[in-house]
């Protein structure tokens, strides 16, 4: 590996003992307080936290018609949104199982905070549907129970798959993020001073004892959940694109978007977990355990995703016009020549071209350069979501019904002030629970041979 | 009997070499304590199988299976509805949900069986109460032992030479 001299390929410290790596995890939490840092971004979000509230609150009380949307392009930024975040949530969980299945072993560091990420952004994603429902009091209709209309749900229709995706998703997530936090909840119930934090620690640790017995249980049932986490993330992903290809217009008609829109949630959610991992190495002060080869990894994998969604993309302008239907071929040049023409190509440079730079490891190493690159990569991904629902839906069958869609104030609040909540989850997060696993990485210490000789 | 010892080492190499000294002193190893999961340990104590997987497979199918005859009695029989033409009994179309939802039963069986195994929740245990106990999770590795016979001196003096740092008595 290119990447610089460091003591151990994937610890940053020549001696990294296990009391150390409690200390540097569980410290920040329980020692000191949060800092100005975390203060100052706190009270940054909490206008976005608030403008959430209030852009959920007047789309329920006064209507979808606060929306951009019109009687041709009936779909908006609530489904891009929806797709984005729902794809952002759906790498969490997928990078941590494949490395763990693949026995990657520097997952150890960046797997917490990329299955907490999944919670937020499944959370937040579940959001759109609902918002986006003409009558958003009746979508508990969506579930099978008995009542007295005699009613069922629609079993073929693509919003009934949603809704069980995304609540198994998060569920099943939430129990796979819980699993790993178990043995780290005993820890911070053994470090907990204050009468408090250990109540509250140990309650949530449910008694785990760190026996060979409890940890011949967990590896099981942990590597069963990574095992079952794949298909199920590629089955989440491969069902929005379903609410896209199981319908009849050009364009979105096309047997690639499962696979397709799997390889974008990877390739956005790989972005957002660099983002991340920059900004939590640097506000907790783990450079010792986020070294740069895991930046050098992590920029390996969206390079490839990059190419994989560059012959994605060919491959639907080749099939559009190899295919032959009408409507397909002219929406494939309305993408090059329409009204959002400009956007298509910010896409495309964002997407396909921008992330080639980092085919150079000295760009992979320049945490500034890769957090700009994961920056623009996750807005080319929202570009390709909206302009997949805009594009189809405003050159569709019907010559008479091409209409363009116009942005609304609602839709502006709706994409940005998620980024807040979101944000908000993370900070709230980080000041309870460790953000990073702890006992994961004692192991890879004990197996880099860092944790030598025990503790000072 | 005398009650059994709980020694501390600061190496999972430690602790096995130390273990396997006293086993072969006749000495009976019950339990060990450690921050992650030790192979050796594991092969040492964990019943070679244990019941997740099993309790997982069969709840996600039975769930899945479950699910699915849920759709088909609803849209074939008590709710029959035409759709475009489309059979009423769609299976393509039907293999997504039970799959969502075997997937999300399975997981929560495993959980439940996880913890079954591993008896928990128990927040009060009598290792709790030894004070050496509360770095089990953080940077020591500890060890459970039974003397072999009434006087635990020998088995004391053994665990030291082995590395121990300290050797505490369990009492339930």
């Amino acid at each position: 590996m290119s990447g610089p001299a460091q003591p151990h390929r994937w610890i940053d410290r020549d001696r990294l003992g296990y009391g150390e790596i409690c200390a540097a995890v569980a410290d920040p939490i329980q020692r000191r307080g949060p800092g100005r840092a975390w203060v100052i971004a706190f009270l940054g979000v909490m206008p976005l936290v608030l403008a959430t509230v209030v852009a959920i609150g007047a789309v329920l009380t006064v209507g979808i018609g606060l929306s951009g949307v019109n009687t041709t392009v009936v779909w908006g930024f609530s489904i891009a949104n929806y797709v984005w975040w729902i794809g952002i949530g759906n790498a969490g969980t997928l990078i941590s199982s494949m490395l763990l299945l693949t026995r990657q072993h520097w997952r150890a560091s960046i797997n917490r905070f990329a299955e907490a990420m999944t919670l937020f952004a499944a959370a937040i994603a579940g959001i759109f549907p609902i918002i986006h429902l003409g009558r958003p009091l009746y979508s508990y209709w969506l579930a099978p129970y008995p009542n007295t209309m005699d009613l069922w749900p629609q079993w073929r229709s693509a919003l009934v798959w949603d809704f069980w995706a995304i609540l198994s998703y998060l569920l099943f997530s939430l129990i796979f993020w819980f699993t790993g936090l178990l043995p780290d909840l005993a820890t911070m119930r053994d470090r907990a001073r204050s009468r408090v934090g250990r109540r509250i620690y140990g309650a949530l640790a449910l008694g785990w004892r760190g026996s060979a017995r409890h940890w011949a249980a967990y590896e099981t049932f942990h590597k069963t959940m990574a095992a079952l986490a794949v298909p199920l993330v590629c089955s989440v992903h491969s069902i929005v694109g379903l609410d896209f290809a199981a319908s009849l217009m050009p364009g979105w008609q096309e047997s690639i978007f499962p696979p397709y829109f799997v390889v974008g949630a990877m390739y956005s959610g790989f972005a957002m977990v660099v983002v991340l991992a920059i900004v939590i190495r640097w506000g907790l002060n783990l450079q010792a355990v986020i070294t740069p080869s895991h930046f050098d990894a992590m920029a390996k994998v969206m390079l490839f995703a990059s190419l994989v969604m560059t012959i994605s993309y060919a491959t639907e302008w080749f099939m559009g016009w190899y295919g032959g239907e009408h409507a397909d071929r002219t929406v494939i040049s309305y993408f090059f020549t329409g009204d959002y023409r400009w956007l298509y190509y910010s896409l495309l440079f964002c997407n396909c071209l921008a992330p080639q730079a980092l085919w150079f490891a000295r760009v992979r190493l320049n945490l500034w350069a890769l957090a700009i690159i994961s920056i623009v990569i996750n807005l080319g991904m929202w570009l390709e979501r909206i302009l997949i629902v805009w594009n189809t839906l405003s050159h569709g069958h019907a010559v008479s019904l091409w209409r363009t869609y116009h942005v609304s104030v609602y839709d502006v609040v709706i994409l940005i002030a998620p980024l807040g909540l979101f944000a908000f989850g993370f900070l709230v997060l980080a000041r309870i629970f460790p953000i990073v696993s702890i006992h994961e990485v004692s192991q890879l210490a004990h197996d880099e041979g860092a944790a030598r000789r025990g503790t000072a | 009997m005398s009650a059994p010892l709980l020694a501390e080492f600061d190496s999972p190499e430690a602790l096995v070499r130390a273990m396997r000294l006293a086993a072969a002193d006749g000495h009976r190893a019950l339990d060990a304590f450690t921050p992650f999961p030790v192979p050796d340990l594991t092969d040492a104590f964990a019943p070679k199988r244990n019941p997740v997987r099993p309790v997982m497979a069969l709840a996600g199918f039975g769930a899945a299976a479950a699910m699915y005859a849920l759709q088909w009695y609803s849209s074939v029989i008590d709710y029959p509805l035409n759709t475009g033409g489309r059979p009423l009994h769609s299976w393509p179309v039907f293999l997504l949900v039970p799959f969502e939802f075997g997937v999300l039963i399975a997981a929560i069986a495993g959980l439940i069986t996880l913890f079954w195994v591993c008896g928990l929740p128990r927040l009060h245990h009598p290792l709790f109460a030894i004070p050496q106990f509360e770095r089990a999770s953080q940077d020591r590795f500890l060890l459970l032992i039974a003397p072999k016979d009434a006087d635990a001196s020998a088995l004391r003096r053994s665990l030291e030479r082995a590395g121990a740092l300290l050797v505490a008595e369990m009492h339930p």
